[in-house]
């Protein structure tokens, strides 16, 4: 267990932050993970890799989390009120820093478009393997990933930052 | 030809435009990998999307490494709750009986009438060639048990031990991958994690010496061994 969570426990942690965006519940949450990996080692069926069935394992948890707190609703309504205030993304191309800013445009993403994003990206998982995290079928995986993007797009073109695409 | 990439903003994505970001990650096949490559060499307007997606790509690695890690706490969390759940003892016998039980529960009744009779027959064959080696060697004279002067005669100080091992699993080995080789080897875990390394116990009789350098042979051949040395 040491060695899975010494392997594991940074990627699943981050993972979980980006969806429920509470450092304090992020840790509780991965606790919980291995805990219940510890519980049921014995149905894991060696068919995906064992960071798909950790992230997996992950998300519903974070989304139990983000059912339990009253205050949080799933929808990208309530996500972007609860989106990071500091600075949008209009300020932060006022910075002439387009990578910022585009870091911040990832940021305002819907919880949906971010995980997918994340699954893609960050923890480099197959069609197939996103489409086992999310319990979704490869071509919503697909699809879902393409609209994430264009989204983006338009919160960069919203900041003034055209990328020729789309 | 431009019909690649199709005008986005008005009309739905083609599937070569969907298999841009995991072209990026390197996690398509081959067969779309190249599907994708060609696409890139014939449309600059996909080649100029599929730079935006390397930007978004490595901001995003970017983005989520700023997050740090979690403190320890969050480990002490759980391996107080670990130690808080009742004693498990794994047993291998059991795990085999478990896949025999499992794999037998997967049959269908007609497959099990099947391979009920054919068991059936087998045993039929072979009492029947135990009968006929009997009936055979029906004149050959009775045998003792008895001390064979030609060997030496040595007696152990006291229960020799089954050989143990070091052994580094390689990085991309699945945890089910070991537990097939556990199993595979009558192998268990007996210490380990210092350092990548496990301390493994083979079956439950002592071996030879060339017998156990055929094994750490053996061991050191397997795909998710990367390195495994003979051991106390």
């Amino acid at each position: 267990m040491q060695v899975l969570y010494g392997r594991h426990h940074v990627r699943v942690f981050r993972f979980g932050l980006r969806l429920v965006r509470d450092e304090q519940i992020a840790e509780d949450l991965i606790s919980e993970v291995f805990l219940d990996v510890w519980r049921q080692a014995g149905k894991f069926e060696g068919r995906s890799a064992v960071s798909t069935w950790l992230l997996a394992i992950t998300r519903f948890k974070a989304l139990s989390a983000l059912r339990r707190r009253k205050d949080v609703e799933l929808d990208d309504k309530a996500a972007n009120a609860i989106e990071d205030t500091s600075d949008d993304p209009e300020v932060a191309v006022q910075k002439k820093d387009a990578s910022e800013a585009l870091r911040r445009c990832l940021t305002a993403l819907s919880p949906e478009h971010r995980e997918i994003v994340d699954l893609v990206y960050y923890h480099e998982k197959s069609v197939e393997e996103v489409a086992e995290i999310v319990a979704i079928p490869e071509n919503t995986v697909k699809t879902r990933l393409f609209y994430a993007r264009k989204k983006l797009a338009g919160l960069l073109k919203t900041a003034g930052i055209e990328r020729g695409w789309p | 030809m431009m019909a690649t990439s199709k005008k986005i903003l008005e009309q739905e994505p083609t599937e070569i435009e969907m298999l841009l970001p995991w072209h990026a990650t390197g996690t398509l096949n081959a067969r779309d990998g190249r599907r994708v490559d060609e696409a890139l060499a014939r449309d600059p307007q996909l080649a100029k999307q599929y730079a935006a997606i390397r930007e978004e790509y490595a901001e995003t690695i970017h983005l989520n490494e700023s997050l740090g890690a979690p403190s320890v706490r969050a480990m002490q969390k759980l391996f107080a709750a670990i130690d808080g759940e009742p004693a498990r003892k794994r047993s291998v016998s059991l795990d085999i009986s478990a896949r025999i039980a499992r794999f037998f529960a997967g049959l269908s009744p007609r497959t099990l009438a099947w391979s009920a009779g054919l068991g059936a027959v087998a045993l039929l064959l072979q009492a029947g060639v135990i009968g006929a080696v009997l009936v055979k060697n029906q004149n050959a004279s009775f045998q003792t048990a008895s001390l064979s002067t030609d060997q030496p005669i040595t007696r152990a100080l006291g229960p020799e031990a089954p050989p143990r091992a070091l052994v580094r699993f390689a990085p991309d080995a699945r945890v089910a991958d070991i537990t097939a080789l556990l199993d595979n080897y009558h192998a268990s875990i007996i210490d380990g994690g210092n350092g990548g390394l496990f301390r493994l116990q083979f079956g439950d009789r002592a071996m030879g010496k060339d017998e156990i350098a055929g094994l750490m042979r053996k061991l050191q051949k397997e795909k998710i061994v990367s390195l495994a040395v003979a051991a106390q």
